[in-house]
């Protein structure tokens, strides 16, 4: 197989442009002839499925939701960028492209992140037109705030709760093309597998979750939004039904898998507080905004933080990184965060946290301001914590975010697989090997409102329309395998539940496979994971039956999908031995544990390839830079 | 965070499907961290059922941070629990005592039908925003962001009013099962920018009106809707939506 990125020709900033015109088109009339699956409803998938219904076609939506208005994006918190510039600091396409391919420590495509920074624009002005109700200035312009690993302040933003008003400005879009019969919305269906026949994606396997009832869907396109795969370390800041069942059927029915290793660890998360805990809840970076981390300077030292004198603490980042101070890169400030409690700094019960301290903005802004930038985020620490950040320091530690990896996609975001597009989180395409802040919300809908739309008729326009039939002998397999494996899944009736195997799936991946990678760990979990999937098989617990609700087995399908997943991840951070971005491995760092990139050998995405039981293929898309300079990425 | 270990007595609402009944079991639970949220005790709860041969109890939750809206039980007479402006999910077992007893129960309303155990189904609502809760813009063609000025006054009620999760919650509460606050939500936010202003006539009448259809039952003014919401959505967006309504129907073709 040769991937073909279908970069088109010309220079960068005219590219998507001259690409849009010459795609071929499919007159409006034509349009309706067509039917096309978009499963997930989140950012990317609702926006696509409200977009594609807008431009005539007939859509199927599919979310494992009861509505899409659950979808996983509601929860992000800090906001959207785009290079709008209203705040006149300089910022630009060009400065947000060049930000988020150095974010990325040069492993994404130059040609995909000049798109998302020119279509940043286009976002801000759709999701005001729609009713998002941004903050404002008092003026009545719309505010802006500053993320990670940027000098400018280009992030839009609603509260804390910028992706719930953004989801449910999509949602919105969705439900008036539900209304006018453009858009059929299928929720509570999980899907089981992609149907492929002659080459190219025609339909979908489903579970109704209600009834338990399988059902087979066919379309002439198939488009993927369906999130990350973060919870494969079991604790995450990701919701609970968070899978890579979707992708990872698509994986197995020929679609390459790209950077899967690529997970993002983000710096400013609640601490684990217990065994029971069932998920990690992120405190935005907008906070580092106003925020200064430090730990106490001396090793050891548990005294509470207002009993340690100001020369007596450390604010590691704003030492160690003058420029970007509070503000470094994600996965710059976790792996400093883990050096200093792996030093003896680290506070808390459990010693694995640092604080995040907003006395000095409080003393500066006074409170009241900072209550209002940040008041919900300040009210959920302290429900978690029983701990008001107004009077004492947050404590925060590194928690699993967001995934990079994702299904290979080309310029126009289709798979491997012709006629599968893979939009948002769910596919690798724009953030290399570190995702900066407020850049997910921007792509999943850049992906959905503004590029599939145009690059899916392209696609249509050259294949011949078949009538839809789900009577193939492809899509009677695919729904009998689906069958099986349920029945598989029932039938386990061991001594073990679900959770239990998918933790200690996550607490092996976290050790060896998560902040600091080496050899030696990788090799340990890839020989473990096939032991721990082989008892799986033997010893898990699933209640119920196939035929009815049964959350006991969702979470199962899951974890079975999980359990298979997590060896192609390690095989890949084990064949990347250089480090770059969040992928540190620790054979390949400077002096002062920064990464080390090996641009000669590694300047390149992995692609893997499903083998069966053997192991994947690992095909190479070399990446090349024309614009801008790679160096090595610098934040003092 | 200090935490200690509590017995608790649950009686969860069981119930297989919507059309068998549904009936209160009796559970003991043993040494529960105060500072697990009250789904991670349920969470306790279904593993130590599983392991002694019982079904699961069946709940809706996802984030498990207060914004999905997924989560969501009655819990001793109280939609989401004792806490104010709390989800379920966010609602921590600090606030009880070891030796209470909880009962928990789904949301009851006419428009909810029980899925199973805790679990309802809430596509009222959606149905209800389909027939309005919206601006109707295409892609394409949007005009400047900054091109529309917006008093940061009105910007701050409209994202008030634009909080709601869409839990149920409010319709839980509610002697009538009214879906009032809900439907207020949307309408007040749109009420609130000048976007919404041209479908504003016909945004508050189809609203109400997929509201009645769907059979959730009339506002009297008791104001349980408010005090349950996790939001502290507030009924002052009731009353914009009445006024926007009777606006609407006074000037009716
Ligand atoms: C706590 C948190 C805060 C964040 N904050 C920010 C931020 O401030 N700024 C930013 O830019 N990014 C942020 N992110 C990242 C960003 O929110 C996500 O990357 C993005 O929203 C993903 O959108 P999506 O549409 O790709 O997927 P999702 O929103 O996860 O949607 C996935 C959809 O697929 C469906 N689905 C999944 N699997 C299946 C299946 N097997 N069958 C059927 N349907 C399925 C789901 O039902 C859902 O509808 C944050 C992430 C988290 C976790
Ligand atoms: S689980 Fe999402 S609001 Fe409670």
């Amino acid at each position: 197989m040769k991937l073909d990125a279908n970069i088109p020709p010309g220079p960068l900033a005219e590219k998507w442009q001259q690409h849009c015109f010459s795609s071929r088109l499919i007159t409006p009339a034509n349009k309706r002839k067509y039917t096309i699956i978009v499963v997930g409803s989140g950012l990317a998938g609702a926006s696509a499925a409200a977009s594609l219904a807008e431009l005539g076609y007939k859509v199927n939506c599919f979310t494992m939701h009861d509505s899409p208005r659950r979808a996983h994006s509601i929860a992000a918190q800090g906001g959207i960028n785009a290079a709008k510039n209203y705040q006149n600091d300089g910022d630009s396409v060009y400065r947000l492209f060049y930000d988020t391919i150095k974010g990325g420590d040069f492993r994404a495509r130059e040609a995909n992140v000049y798109r998302l920074a020119q279509l940043s624009n286009n976002i801000i002005d759709q999701c005001v037109a729609q009713g998002v109700p941004f903050a404002r200035e008092y003026g009545g312009q719309l505010a802006n705030r500053s993320f990670g690993g940027a000098q400018v302040s280009r992030t839009f933003y609603a509260r804390g709760q910028t992706g719930q008003q953004l989801l449910l400005g999509a949602y919105s879009s969705l439900a008036r093309q539900i209304k006018r019969g453009r858009v059929t919305m299928l929720a509570r269906r999980e899907m089981l597998d992609l149907v492929v026949e002659e080459g190219r994606a025609t339909g979908i396997v489903v579970r109704n979750l209600i009834t338990g009832e399988l059902e087979s869907h066919a379309g002439h396109a198939v488009v993927l939004a369906t999130g990350g795969y973060g919870n494969v370390f079991y604790l995450s800041t990701n919701a609970m039904g968070s899978n890579v069942t979707a992708a990872f059927r698509a994986y197995k029915r020929g679609a390459c898998f790209a950077n899967p290793c690529f997970v993002q660890i983000h710096p400013t998360c609640i601490p684990v507080h217990g065994d029971y805990q069932s998920k990690l809840t992120l405190m935005s970076e907008s906070l580092r905004n106003d925020g200064r981390v430090w730990v106490p300077a001396t090793p050891g030292d548990k005294r509470p933080p207002h009993q340690i004198p100001e020369a007596e603490r450390h604010y590691y980042l704003e030492e160690k990184y003058p420029s970007f101070g509070n503000l470094v890169p994600r996965d710059v400030a976790s792996r400093n965060a883990k050096e200093q409690c792996d030093r003896g700094k680290g506070v808390g019960a459990t010693g694995l946290a640092v604080y995040l301290d907003f006395s000095e903005a409080i003393r500066r802004d006074g409170s009241e301001t900072i209550t209002r930038k940040y008041g919900n985020l300040f009210q959920m620490y302290e429900k978690i914590t029983a701990s008001d950040p107004m009077a004492t320091p947050m404590m925060i530690y590194p928690a699993v975010h967001y995934t990079m990896g994702g299904l290979w996609v080309d310029y126009n975001l289709m798979s491997t697989i012709p006629g599968l597009f893979v939009l948002g989180e769910a596919n690798f395409s724009d953030h290399g090997a570190n995702r900066l802040g407020a850049s997910a919300l921007m792509q999943g809908l850049a992906d959905g409102y503004f590029v599939v739309p145009a690059t899916i008729a392209h696609y249509l326009a050259q294949c011949p329309r078949q009538p839809l039939s789900t009577a193939s002998d492809a899509f009677v397999a695919a729904q009998r395998e689906a069958e099986g494996f349920i029945r598989r899944l029932v039938a386990l009736k061991g001594r073990r539940s679900v959770d239990d195997f998918h933790k200690e799936l996550g607490r092996l991946l976290w050790d060896h496979c998560g902040m600091a990678r080496n050899q030696q760990g990788l090799e340990k979990a890839l020989a473990r994971i096939p032991e721990i999937r082989a008892e799986f098989w033997e010893n898990a617990l699933v209640s119920g039956s196939g035929a009815e609700f049964n959350q006991t087995l969702e979470k199962a399908g899951r974890v079975a999908d999980y359990l298979e997943f997590a060896e192609l991840m390690v095989h890949d951070a084990l064949a990347r031995r250089e480090s770059c971005g969040c992928h540190l491995r620790e054979e390949s760092q400077t002096a002062e544990h920064e990464a080390l990139r090996d641009d000669a050998r590694y300047s390149h995405v992995a692609a893997w390839q499903y083998q069966g039981e053997a192991e994947p293929l690992l095909h190479k898309e070399p990446l090349a830079f024309a614009d801008v300079e790679v160096s090595s990425r610098s934040y003092k | 965070m200090s935490a200690e270990k509590i017995n608790l007595t649950l009686k969860v609402w069981r119930q297989k499907n919507s059309e068998a009944a549904g009936a209160l079991a009796t559970y003991t639970l043993r040494d529960i961290s105060t500072d697990m949220s009250f789904l991670e005790m349920l969470d306790v709860l279904n593993e130590q059922l599983l392991l002694t041969g019982e079904e699961p109890v069946a709940f809706d939750h996802d984030c498990r941070e207060g914004i999905c809206g997924m989560c969501g039980a009655v819990v001793n007479g109280r939609p989401h629990g004792p806490e104010r402006e709390t989800t379920l999910c966010q609602l921590h077992m600090r606030h009880f005592k070891s030796g209470d007893t909880l009962v928990i129960e789904p949301f009851r309303a006419r428009a909810f039908r029980v899925v199973r155990d805790l679990v309802v189904d809430r596509t009222a609502f959606d149905a209800i925003i389909q027939a309005g809760g919206y601006v109707s813009v295409n892609v394409g063609g949007a005009p400047d962001a900054n091109a529309l000025p917006i008093s940061q006054k009105n910007a701050e009620q409209a994202m008030d009013a634009a909080a709601c999760i869409g839990c149920g919650a409010c319709v839980a509460a509610c002697p009538n099962a009214a879906a009032m606050l809900f439907v207020s939500g949307k309408v007040s936010q749109l009420a609130l920018l000048p976007q919404g202003h041209p479908e504003r006539r016909e945004r508050a009448l189809n609203m109400v009106k997929a509201m009645d259809g769907q059979g959730f039952g009339n506002c009297t003014n008791e104001r349980e809707c408010e005090a349950a919401c996790p939001k502290a959505i507030s009924i002052r967006h009731i009353a914009r939506l009445n006024r926007e309504y009777l606006k609407a129907a006074l000037s009716g073709d």
